[in-house]
């Protein structure tokens, strides 16, 4: 059918509910707007700077997540135009775009920035074998003499940041024309209130969070292209590159999941609350022992079973990408089924709660039935309690992943994940000099990614829960 | 109060069967005796004899839950539901695939996995509610928003970041402690501060933050007022007042985890060398042997159970409004 491209798209499980996923949020986004109601909390998030720099980094999280679930496989260069042959190697436009990362490889491990592998080898020198430390392929290949990779380094960092600066300052004013005329004032009145933090929402967070971070990857982008940022692991693959992959497994692990809790945890957790009687009894049985249950043990079996399936229909997955999707989706399966019990009693004593609330009871005498009331009256009312819960469990989720992978029952130890990367390099500390790097980078961008979920969701909890009512 | 225990204890019953079944149904049912043969064999020597060996060697060489030859009850008896998952109830576990009785790894291993588990409890416990004691005192300061930010940062860190990094610095690069082992007695003190300490710092950041909320919501009410209106010190009315409220909530969120301090923390444990349960059980996922693990769920949800039922008693101990019926 693609005779005409030289790829084929690869749509695999996680990518197609992650679309999915997307396409929900971005509905349930024009549904909010319409509504002066849901707006209205929302304000209050995106009036909070922790909460909209949060925003930023995760957004930026995502879209590299999202980039990275456009699947492909490439055709292969000698196969024929009619009967066109296919690499077995999916690749993502993720991958295309950071093409020089992935493929400039190193014989094994190499210190970030280094010009030098990282262990001494027998070396041809000037017709003499010494043992040295040989230079890298690419790492640094540019330069003639090792005096020269401290002042190059600095010069490509500076450089950067400046790019990043002057980017960020283009945006700046773009956003201050777009904004003094939306507002219908000049541009010096607006500049002004921006100054002075006058605007209604935190502009100057946001200003310099953006200048912030395109300053940083614009100096992250001129050192790539000639160094290993992050140093090369035990393959001589690009830590840096392995970092960035392991983004979309995190998120993955941190939406789909969750997506397998909410019906779980709002079905059962309203209908035990609003029926009450046997229905109550039946459900709070299933969650006391679904709970009762370790969790990890609970993963650890299923992924077990999950193994044993995909060990004997290997013929159903074509690619070594396919079987370690399954995984990954098997993993979010299982996760979500053994973590909705604690929103889904949440949801319970709140809906115990409302439907004793005279709107309710009203709503009852008139001859409403259960399905309206639920829908019209309890889960409108306990929605902010699905939200934060969903925000609140995906760092956790982030998390999770890390300790299930070095327990053994994680991703595919083939596939990019944090866990994976700390898993795989924790041995290596007992080196002579210490391979720190890759434990570095793993633990960075987790923190980095874990850290603005759990800022945006406390804003979104603060803006959210009516308790609180608007202080702290 | 007495009728209560034996209600409760009467309820666990089904919920303890529930587990049961549900294990049962995983290991047995949906992964069959000759799947977990075939993985644990390897490619290898996968013969249909080998297979047969293995599992009559395991003692899974039986009908699931009805064995038509036998005759009388041992129909009933003489199955795999009965001897693998029935015996659970009166803690006959079994042997794991090295050969050794379960139930004997179990008791030894309880001691490594307490001495452990136990001071990071009651340590972490006293530590957070310190610290979210101090973020109440200075509420509505910088020093307390500083505070919060600082538990949201503890928090996002990896807890196996905790455990690297102090393993790493305090024993590898400063000599400090000793990096992984056990041993009992005194001489025992040095293996076990590394690991209590880094279960301490890894839980400051979640126990403080919601051990704060809950002061928060304590020292928001009536009595609080009426304490100060009295003339009251800040001082005396957060430790006379806001802490002994505040702790019912605390301690009896905390009691039901207690019972299940016995299994241990499997990730300390392991990165630790310690012979307690939590390793026991990482190495049992390892290994794939299913025998431990099964016994391991058991032993987590009957716990859990005890955990829940000491949680209902505990309220009515301390908050003498609750009465048990």
């Amino acid at each position: 059918m693609s005779a005409a491209f030289n790829f084929m798209p690869v749509i695999l499980w996680t990518d197609a509910l992650i679309f999915a996923l997307l396409a929900a949020v971005l509905v349930l986004v024009w549904l909010i707007r319409r509504q002066e109601h849901l707006r209205a909390p929302w304000r209050g998030v995106a009036q909070r700077p922790m909460a909209m720099g949060a925003a930023l980094v995760l957004s930026v999280f995502v879209v590299i997540g999202l980039l990275d679930s456009l699947h492909y496989r490439a055709k292969l260069p000698d196969s024929p135009a009619d009967a066109p042959q296919y690499s077995v190697e999916v690749l993502s436009v993720f991958d295309a775009l950071v093409e020089g990362l992935r493929t400039r490889q190193e014989k094994t491990y190499s210190a970030p920035l280094a010009m030098q592998l990282y262990a001494k080898e027998f070396v041809q020198r000037e017709g003499v074998t010494v043992r040295d430390y040989p230079r890298l392929q690419h790492g640094g290949a540019h330069l003639a003499h090792a005096d020269e990779r401290l002042p190059d380094i600095a010069g490509r960092a500076l450089a950067g940041a400046a790019q990043g600066a002057l980017a960020g300052l283009l945006v700046f004013a773009g956003l201050a024309v777009w904004q003094a005329r939306r507002s219908q004032v000049s541009v010096g009145t607006w500049l002004a209130a921006w100054r002075g933090g006058r605007l209604g929402w935190p502009a100057r967070t946001v200003v310099l969070m953006v200048t912030a971070m395109l300053m940083l990857g614009g100096a992250l982008m001129q050192l790539a292209a000639g160094y290993h940022v992050f140093g090369t692991d035990k393959v001589g693959q690009d830590v840096l590159y392995i970092s960035l992959k392991s983004i979309r497994t995190g998120l993955v692990i941190g939406t789909l999941t969750t997506l397998v809790t909410l019906p779980l945890a709002i079905g059962f957790g309203i209908a035990a609350g609003y029926f009450r009687g046997w229905v109550d009894d039946v459900i709070q049985y299933i969650y006391t022992v679904l709970n009762s249950i370790p969790g990890v043990l609970l993963i650890a079996a299923m992924i077990l079973i999950v193994q044993v399936y995909i060990e004997s229909n290997a013929a159903l997955f074509d690619t070594a990408a396919a079987r370690a999707d399954i995984r990954l989706l098997a993993l979010c399966l299982i996760m979500g089924v053994t973590s909705w019990t604690g929103l889904a009693r949440l949801l319970r004593g709140e809906s115990l709660k409302l439907r004793t609330l005279d709107y309710v009871e009203a709503a009852r005498a008139f001859g409403v039935s259960h399905a309206r009331i639920i829908s019209r009256h309890i889960f409108p009312n306990v929605f902010h309690l699905v939200l934060i819960a969903m925000v609140l469990d995906f760092s956790g989720l982030v998390l999770a992943e890390a300790v299930l992978s070095y327990v053994g029952v994680g991703v595919d130890p083939s596939m990019y994940s944090w866990g994976n990367m700390i898993n795989g390099a924790r041995l290596e500390l007992a080196r002579e000099p210490v391979v720190w790097w890759q434990l570095v980078a793993a633990f960075a961008f987790m923190f980095t990614l874990v850290l603005a979920a759990n800022l945006f969701a406390d804003g979104v909890r603060d803006a959210f829960d009516p308790r609180l009512g608007g202080r702290l | 109060m007495l009728a209560y225990i034996l209600r409760r204890l009467l309820y666990a019953i089904p919920i303890l069967i529930g587990v049961n079944l549900l294990t049962f149904a995983l290991f047995f049912v949906v992964n069959t005796p000759d799947d977990m043969a075939r993985l644990q064999l390897g490619a290898k020597h996968v013969t249909p004899e080998a297979i047969e060996r293995w599992k009559a060697e395991h003692g899974y060489d039986k009908p699931l839950m009805l064995n038509a030859a036998a005759t009388g009850s041992a129909r009933l008896t003489d199955t795999i539901f009965f001897q693998h998952s029935a015996a659970m109830f009166v803690f006959e576990f079994g042997k794991g695939d090295d050969g050794r009785s379960i139930g004997n790894e179990i008791r030894t291993r309880m001691g490594p996995s307490l001495a452990i588990a136990l001071p990071v409890f009651v340590i972490g416990l006293m530590v957070n509610v310190t610290f979210a004691l101090l973020m109440v005192f200075f509420r509505a300061t910088y020093l307390d928003l500083w505070g919060v930010v600082l538990c949201v940062v503890l928090m996002s860190i990896s807890g196996l970041f905790y455990i690297i990094a102090g393993q790493y610095f305090i024993a590898k690069l400063w000599n400090l402690l000793p990096i992984s082992g056990f041993a009992g007695g005194i001489d025992g003190i040095r293996f076990i501060l590394l690991p209590v300490l880094v279960g301490v710092v890894a839980g400051i950041g979640g126990g403080a933050r919601w051990y704060r909320t809950i002061f928060l919501e304590e020292i928001g009410k009536d009595y609080v007022r009426t304490a100060r209106a009295k003339g009251l010190g800040e001082v005396r009315v957060l430790f006379r007042h806001v802490l002994k409220n505040g702790m019912i909530p605390i301690l009896t969120g905390a009691v039901v985890v207690m019972p299940l301090l016995f299994m241990g923390s499997l990730i300390t444990e392991s990165f630790f060398g310690i012979p307690g349960l939590g390793s026991y059980t990482i190495d049992a996922i390892q290994a794939q042997d299913f025998a431990v693990v099964r016994a391991m769920v058991f032993l987590g949800s009957f716990l859990y159970i005890v955990g829940l039922i000491l949680t209902d008693i505990s309220y009515s101990l301390v908050d003498p409004r609750v009465r048990l019926q």
